[in-house]
């Protein structure tokens, strides 16, 4: 069997990837907001994780959207070395997203930072924004993350001095007090320690790919215990979920520097993946 | 408590609101962002009339997807955008306006004291937006669709909308920010540890 792939086959196949990013969330996220809705006191948060649990079930359930703000459409692709597509993969992948705002659809979001003139299709310079990693292997593997401006907004970087670890914690809490409820909480938090100033940043962003049921490591759980303390709780007003989860990536960087970046991700902690390719 | 409220409001019905309550609204509502508010204010300053009243409004911090189809305009999604963007415009709206109640997401600093006897902030779930959808039971109409989808008036008639929560009320009581001071104490009070 060839391991190359059909064009239109794969625009299908990533244009219902985006269908189901958009609709579905997937079944950790689902879990985490359950639980945190079983053992929330505060009923005004809990009418709030109510609300969210219905809304999750009736997107599901009518195929559409489960929030306004469909975002942008953020890519990681795992490229297997041996894999062979025989077309321009970047410009299906586009070409999928303008395929998808169309039938969803999704809201137009893409926008010229400076004009500030809509694309109209989710497409435009840089945007779909999609990451390349080569693997070894045989096998394509294509993660879509929509990502809204809400909680992208209230995250934050900070190139802290090489001796202040011990001020990452706090960098942490002081991104979370200052978004308060406008990102909607409960909160996905990824951070990246280390890298560069852009290194730092994507880390944080891939940390928020983790499960939500994938173990923290002892630093992970003090940052998600010290958040969930903040008494921020879902949508700002009050509660004893804040966060669902913290993510920890770190990279090596220079002995001069220490790159923190803290990326904030809504309730609607949204992706989807689908491998194509034979199985190894 | 638990209130079921309709529009047009009157000021006793959102005079008994405390924060913390729980609000279902059915009537009418109308959607308006940052452009329609700026577009409001600007027509007020040069005294014309606006093409809707908004005696007894609802208004709600929103920048729908609609989908036109043969029997006229579908609400695909539409849920609550940020509320902040419009916290500077919102006290000169309520001079000039009798609106009752604001629904949107994640409150709105400084404006407690322009909603005092007036209007309520209400605060409508973020992300929900299959489930306003659901509760939006017709587009009656759309104003000033040249601003664009998202920010032009639609007039919605909703049944049951919400839970909605009084997140500000018409005594000056502000939830959100509590709970920010309360944020700000816990976490200065972990930086001396």
């Amino acid at each position: 069997m060839s391991s190359k792939i059909n064009r239109d086959t794969f625009i299908r196949s990533i244009a219902d990837l985006l269908r189901k990013a958009e609709i579905e969330l997937p079944y950790d996220v689902v879990d985490a907001l359950r639980k945190a809705e079983a053992r929330e006191e505060n009923q005004v948060a809990k009418s709030q994780l109510q609300a969210i649990l219905r809304n999750i079930e009736l997107a599901k359930n009518h195929g559409v959207p489960m929030c306004q703000d469909t975002g942008i459409m953020i890519f990681f692709a795992e490229l297997g070395t041996e894999f062979q597509s025989g077309f321009d993969l970047e410009a299906a992948i586009r070409e999928a997203v303008t395929l998808s705002t169309r039938e969803i659809p999704l809201r137009p979001n893409a926008v010229d930072p400076l004009t500030r003139k809509n694309s109209g299709n989710n497409t435009g310079a840089g945007i779909p924004d999609i990451h390349w990693k080569l693997v070894p292997g045989k096998q394509l593997k294509i993660t879509v993350a929509p990502k809204g401006a809400g909680s992208e907004n209230m995250s934050a970087l900070r190139m802290l001095n090489p001796t202040e670890t011990g001020s990452i914690k706090n960098f942490v809490l002081e991104t979370v007090v200052n978004a308060g409820g406008m990102p909607c909480p409960p909160l996905t938090l990824g951070v990246g320690i280390g890298g560069s100033f852009d290194k730092a940043a994507r880390l944080a962003k891939e940390a928020l790919l983790e499960p939500l049921d994938s173990p923290m490591n002892d630093f992970e759980k003090e940052i998600l215990d010290a958040v969930n303390a903040l008494g921020i709780g879902c949508m700002g007003l009050g509660g004893s979920t804040t966060a669902l989860a913290v993510h920890v990536k770190t990279a090596h960087c220079h002995t001069a520097s220490l790159p923190v970046a803290v990326n904030i991700q809504c309730w609607a902690n949204r992706h989807a993946s689908i491998v194509f390719g034979e199985e190894e | 408590m638990e209130y079921h409220l309709q529009t047009p409001l009157k000021l006793e019905d959102i005079e008994k609101l405390n924060a913390g309550d729980i609000v279902y609204i059915s009537g009418e509502i109308l959607t308006a962002r940052d452009e329609a508010h700026a577009r409001i204010l600007e027509m007020e300053e040069k005294g014309e009339k606006l093409p809707f009243s908004l005696a007894g409004a609802v208004i709600y911090h929103c920048g729908p997807l609609m989908q036109q189809t043969e029997s006229g305009w579908k609400v695909v999604s539409a849920g609550p955008t940020t509320s902040g963007r419009m916290s500077k415009m919102t006290p000169l709206l309520l001079k000039a306006h009798e609106v009752r109640a604001i629904i949107g997401k994640g409150g709105m600093k400084g404006v407690a004291d322009a909603l005092k006897n007036r209007c309520v902030y209400l605060a409508y779930t973020g992300g929900c937006a299959a489930l306003a959808a659901e509760l939006i039971k017709e587009v009656k109409t759309v104003h000033w669709l040249d601003l664009g989808m998202p920010e032009a008036i639609w007039v919605l008639r909703v049944e049951k909308f919400g839970p909605l929560i009084v997140g500000i009320d018409a005594k000056g009581k502000d939830i959100f920010a509590e709970v920010r001071e309360k944020a700000e104490k816990v976490f200065e009070g972990m930086k001396k540890v």
